[in-house]
């Protein structure tokens, strides 16, 4: 086990740069997921961690020492990839004992650590099948297998459920999860999807464009999101974002909505994104802050998705499935002071005000 | 009401799902290309039914176009199995067709998993020059490396036999397309395991191609087995003939002896035919594909 660190971290593909400076701190057993949409870098950087990109600049240190020079296999590291990249001509045993061929350990060692293994993942009767006997889940958990084998200090999966049915992912995450509370690893996780981050990450670092935009728990990226980016890019569906302007008052939507805030003297009238999150915003009977017409219902059984056509643009809020508008009702939403997020206008940073210091 | 109260027009139409399709008629386009076939067939087979009627021949019968040889005898086999020179002949072919073989197996796959896997300055030169090298017919090689064995005292040899097939531009092409199917994920992951480069060939990449590696054996064994022009330019002696050449020289100056031939290339089929079996077994396609995503 180990805590590892990035310094500046960039990578250059010839005079293309795809990851500017990346500088982040891993704990000890901590689990941390890297989530950004697709060629935001996630990938560049797990592999560089890896060994199998080299560093442009910057440092890579694990268990303290840098890294930037060693091989793959000095590293003690394991990786996962998506296409488990387990291999078709071995049995389940061979490919979990792949791992362990160079570790010099006596045969009869290294029988025990692959049926500890196969035992920890569940998978002792099937050490004798090869991979084409096996489902998508029962592959992936020998990739998993071959890659704890070898007790590395640091995990890395390089999105290694996105090839598993729904059902299989949920299922599979929760063991993820699961076995990291057992063995306490290190654990670097890339995907794309934001429900994996949250559910399986102790911290997570949100990229895009080959920036970290934030890192922190699933519970402050999504309270308090530190731009527009990671606002929408957390929590499903996104979060509703509204030209407005902020005064010392409150705000005012450019589609003529407005709402009390108490922004101080110091905050001054200027361009802002209001944001707010779909489960934050209800019907209400008075003055709303959006108001428009029903476009589309998507009913989920305990709520209701609604898609109101607003004069400044779609807006989607939830609401209760029992007694949901219907397509064509005029609407008015309303939401409370705390759930509201202000972002500066031109460059998506987070403004801080009341309750979201 | 169930269905059998229906009227018939009504009834789930299991008859009509249970006959059979009318079957169609073989349409004109279709009959043509059997005969075409079966023409082909025959064009292939009647060249070794006829090696085989003509080894069966006593000489004054050779050249008689019947098929069943009037007297068959298994005298020609007797004598050319007797006969100390094909039995040294049929001993170089196999070493050198088999050494020819493995040469090939081994470094064509070595040379065409570095260019397909490993990404380095020049690496599309060196692909195209050995691809160029494909362009070159042998009749045109023939001379400088006759001229280059004499030189280095090759003449003669096995070795002067051997060294201009001990690797191929055509192997090398192959087997870099064929890693290309082998995903890169495979080898990340070896290297990752601690495996250095040449493990990894030789325990990840190389079982993934086994198809391939079959093909190019058979091509190579067949290729080496009746290779006729370099072994018959490059040798001297008749000990060190391969069974091509020496077959073409059976019988005495006057009287070429067709049925000694014939019996020859029968025997030297046998070879060929066993390589043929062992590794068209190996020649199962999806191999590769297995280990990813089911
Ligand atoms: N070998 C390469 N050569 C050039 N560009 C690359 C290479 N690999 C990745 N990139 C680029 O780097 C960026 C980040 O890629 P990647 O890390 O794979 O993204 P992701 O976050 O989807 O995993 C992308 O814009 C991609 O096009
Ligand atoms: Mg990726």
């Amino acid at each position: 086990m180990a805590e590892l660190s990035l310094h500046q971290l960039t990578k250059a593909y010839g005079k293309t740069e795809v990851l500017h400076g990346i500088n982040l701190g891993v704990a000890d057993g901590e689990f941390v997921v890297f989530v950004g949409p697709s060629g935001c870098g996630k990938s560049t950087t797990l592999r560089m961690i890896a060994g199998l990109e080299e560093v442009t600049s910057g440092e890579i240190h694990i268990g303290g020492t840098v890294v930037n020079n060693l091989e793959p296999k000095e590293r003690n590291i394991a990786m996962v990839f998506q296409n488990y990249a387990i291999y078709p001509h071995m049995t389940v045993r061979k490919n979990i004992g792949f791992g362990l061929r160079s570790s010099g350990l006596p045969k009869a060692d290294k029988e025990a650590r692959i049926d500890e293994v196969a035992a920890l993942l569940g998978m002792t009767d099937l050490l004798a099948r090869k991979p084409s006997q096996l489902s998508g889940g029962q592959r992936q958990r020998v990739a998993i297998g071959r890659a704890m084998v070898r007790d590395p200090s640091v995990f890395l999966f390089d999105e290694p459920l996105s090839n598993l049915d729904a059902q299989l992912r949920t299922q599979m995450r929760l063991e993820i999860k699961k076995l990291h509370q057992r063995v306490g690893t290190t654990i670097i996780f890339v995907t794309h999807d934001q429900v994996e981050a949250m559910t399986m990450a102790d911290r997570i670092v949100i990229m895009d464009g080959g920036h970290i935009q934030q890192v922190g728990t699933p519970e402050e990226v999504y309270r308090r999101p530190a731009n527009a980016f990671v606002a929408g890019f957390i929590g499903a569906p996104s979060m509703n974002m509204l030209a407005a302007e902020a005064g010392p008052d409150g705000v005012r939507t450019n589609a003529g909505g407005s709402i009390a805030m108490p922004l101080g003297a110091d905050f001054g009238k200027r361009a802002v994104t209001l944001g707010v999150r779909p489960d934050d915003l209800q019907l209400t009977d008075g003055e709303g802050l959006v108001a428009g017409t029903v476009a589309v219902c998507e009913p989920l059984g305990p709520e209701t998705l609604v898609h109101i056509d607003t004069a400044g643009g779609e807006v989607v809020a939830k609401a209760d499935g029992r007694h949901p508008p219907k397509v064509g009702d005029t609407v008015r939403l309303i939401a409370a002071q705390e759930d509201l997020h202000l972002f500066d206008a031109d460059s998506g940073v987070a403004l801080s005000w009341g309750p979201r210091t | 009401m169930s269905a059998v109260d229906m009227p018939a027009s009504q009834r789930p139409t299991t008859e009509a799902a249970l006959a059979k399709p009318p079957r169609r008629p073989a349409n004109m386009g279709q009959i043509i290309r059997w005969l075409l076939l079966f023409l082909g067939g025959i064009a292939m087979v009647m060249p070794i039914v006829y090696m085989i009627s003509t080894s069966l021949k006593w000489p004054h019968e050779v050249y008689n176009i019947n098929l069943i040889p009037e007297e068959p005898t298994i005298e020609n086999y007797t004598y050319v199995l007797e006969d100390g020179r094909f039995y040294w002949w049929f001993v170089n072919s196999i070493i050198i067709a088999t050494v020819t073989t493995i040469s090939n197996v081994l470094f064509d796959s070595l040379v065409g998993y570095t260019l397909c896997k490993f990404k380095f300055p020049g690496r599309q030169i060196v692909f195209i020059a050995i691809l160029s090298t494909l362009m070159i017919p042998t009749e045109m090689l023939v001379i400088p490396w006759y001229l280059m064995s004499q030189s280095l005292g090759w003449l003669d040899s096995y070795w002067g036999i051997m060294f201009p097939g001990l690797m191929t531009a055509f192997g090398t092409f192959l087997m870099k397309q064929f890693f290309e199917s082998v995903p890169d994920d495979f080898i990340e992951a070896a290297r990752i395991d601690g495996l250095n480069e040449l493990q990894i060939w030789w325990t990840v990449a190389m079982p993934l191609v086994k198809p391939a590696l079959a093909a190019l054996a058979i091509f190579v064994f067949l290729g080496n087995w009746t290779a006729f022009l370099w072994p018959l330019i490059v040798t001297n002696s008749v000990e060190m003939y391969t069974v091509p050449v020496g077959l073409s020289g059976f019988g005495d100056e006057a009287d070429v002896a067709w049925e000694l031939i014939m019996t020859g290339a029968a025997i030297s089929t046998i070879p060929t035919l066993i390589v043929f079996l062992v590794f068209q077994r190996f020649i199962i396609r999806g191999v590769v594909m297995a280990g990813l995503k089911g």
